[in-house]
């Protein structure tokens, strides 16, 4: 069985466009949408790779990202972040918690799946 | 005793009025070899001599000596030391006196441009941090996102299923259609961010001028109450926005508060036979001195009433609503001379201010200040601030008065402690 992603995004089309890109390269994608829940949802079944929107429902992505950094269980997570908000300001925030990747949208598809494989070398 | 450009000024009045020079001397009582050097700058005039030539020419005194140009003059030195080509900084009383109308043409140029460049900066601060702006971005860049992702899947997939195909199609369908409502969404965004910023930098701006340009006296609440507010938004050319209408219905209803607290023709009729003191006037109609200073600032100008400003901030020092008094710069941007009691009243709250004070034209008022809170005190609430100023000119000086400046930057005082800023009148 190949690796595991958790894709936390709520807009569905680039959802389905994400999926089937990463589905095809032998990952198995798993999906949520809620920023309240999101937490939760990397601890019920732990992923090999996180791609985490910013702006989200209910929470951001900082948020999260923050959260996760500060327990054991996913201190070394390697976590993209995947967000329209590309301000340098953006980008060290989410360095200063710890992000392992961080990639601004409109990416392309290529760059997006080298850097996915990357943080989870040996997978698919 | 003035020298300066006083003969200038006189001999342009004669002119004006198509006099010889031979035949005002004589009218005065003085040679005409005498008043050609006065009028050549070479004598100093004062005293008998001005108030005859004044009432010979039929001006005020002042309007020779002083030129009723001192502000024409600040404001002009003030062009003169912008960044730029360097320019005669000893012509400058002599474009006040002879070319006023280049100079008023100068300075409402630059008011202009200041202007313009607060409205560049609140444009500016507006794109970088306006929230709903910032969400349509986000949902421009994630409706583009989608598209590509999805375009690139259908062009780099030859051998992609029928179904895969179909709906990647719809997507792109459903996206781009997104992708013109977030356009356009954000076309009309932009507009109206023009449209808001056009005239004035803020909406605290706009309506501080509202006022300013009525003197603080709005005669329709004066009259009708608060039921002439909402016309009143409607008619005021500068509340040309939401934001405006909002911030100036606001501080219409506060006046109408007070209004209705103080009516403006038993105030004048009590300030006529008791002075024009806040403190007493404000026992008087048994109101909270803010209140009285701010209605005596709205009395209406009359020959016995005497010419009273007013001047209120906030907490952070920003002032809210400015009327000057004769001979008073009041700073249009920026920050104002920090001795203003205005100022010092936000360091004492509750205790009121009362000091003699005298301006950078050389003109006396007495000043009172009062810091009061804005609203109740509330438990876990921070508390906000108001100051308020009014400023009464005075004749005589009965203590040495405290002297103020508009700002530093255009400050005379050289040797003031409390200066931040070097003036540009003290480098020339």
């Amino acid at each position: 069985m190949g690796k595991s992603v958790l894709l936390i995004e709520d807009e569905p089309n680039i959802i389905e466009a994400i999926s089937f890109l990463l589905e095809r390269d032998g990952w198995t994608v798993r999906l949520h949408s809620d920023g309240l829940t999101a937490v939760e949802a990397v601890y019920a079944k732990a992923p090999d790779v996180v791609i985490l929107d910013v702006m989200l429902p209910g929470r951001s992505g900082f948020e999260i990202l923050k959260e996760l950094r500060s327990d054991t269980r996913s201190e070394h997570l390697p976590i993209l972040m995947l967000t329209a908000r590309g301000q340098t300001k953006d980008r060290e925030l989410a360095a200063s918690y710890g992000v392992s990747q961080f990639m601004t949208k409109p990416f392309s598809n290529a760059e997006m799946l080298e850097t996915v494989r990357a943080l989870a070398p040996g997978a698919a | 005793m003035q020298l300066g450009m006083a003969g200038t000024r006189i001999r342009q009045r004669r002119l004006d009025l198509g006099l010889r020079q031979l035949d005002l001397a004589r009218q005065i009582g003085i040679s005409a070899s005498y008043l050609n050097l006065i009028e050549h700058n070479r004598r100093r005039i004062g005293g008998k001599v001005l108030l005859a030539l004044a009432e010979a020419l039929r001006v005020e005194p002042e309007t020779l000596s002083e030129g009723g140009q001192a502000s024409v003059v600040a404001e002009l030195s003030k062009i003169a030391h912008q960044p730029g080509a360097p320019v005669e900084l000893g012509q400058i009383e002599e474009i006040a006196t002879r070319f006023s109308g280049w100079a008023a043409r100068l300075m409402a140029q630059d008011a202009r441009i200041a202007a313009l460049e607060q409205s560049a900066s609140a444009l500016s601060d507006q794109l970088a941090h306006d929230p709903v702006l910032s969400e349509k971005m986000h949902e421009m860049l994630s409706t583009v996102s989608a598209i590509r992702s999805t375009a690139a899947i259908l062009v780099e997939t030859p051998d992609i299923d029928d179904e895969w195909r179909k709906r990647f199609h719809s997507n792109i369908d459903t996206e781009s259609r997104r992708l013109a409502e977030t356009s356009a969404a954000m076309a009309a965004l932009l507009d109206g961010m023009g449209q808001e910023t056009d005239s004035f930098a803020t909406p605290l701006e706009a309506v501080a001028r509202f006022f300013e340009s009525r003197h603080l006296h709005i005669a329709e609440i004066e009259t009708g109450g608060a039921e002439a507010i909402e016309p009143l938004l409607k008619a005021g050319p500068e509340l040309n926005t939401d934001p405006v209408r909002d911030l100036a219905r606001q501080m219409l209803e506060d006046y109408a508060k007070d209004a209705r607290q103080v009516d403006l023709t038993a105030l004048a009729k009590a300030a006529k036979q008791n002075g024009f003191d806040p403190g007493a006037l404000a026992q008087i109609f048994d109101v909270a001195l803010p209140v009285m200073m701010r209605r005596l600032a709205c009395l209406p100008a009359a020959p016995d009433i005497p010419d009273i400003g007013l001047v209120t901030c906030d907490s952070a020092g920003a002032i809210l609503l400015r009327k000057a008094p004769l001979g008073f710069s009041l700073p249009k941007f920026g920050a104002a001379c920090p001795l203003w009691p205005l100022f010092s009243a936000l360091g004492a709250p509750g205790q009121p201010i009362r000091r003699l004070v005298r301006s950078a034209q050389d003109q006396l008022y007495q000043a009172y200040a009062i810091c009061t809170p804005l609203r109740a005190a509330q438990f876990d609430q921070p508390v906000s601030y108001r100051s308020s100023m009014v400023l009464i000119g005075v004749n005589e000086a009965t203590e040495p008065p405290l002297d103020l400046g508009p700002s530093c930057r255009v400050c005379p005082h050289s040797s003031c402690l409390s200066r931040r800023e070097p003036s540009i009148l003290l480098q020339t």
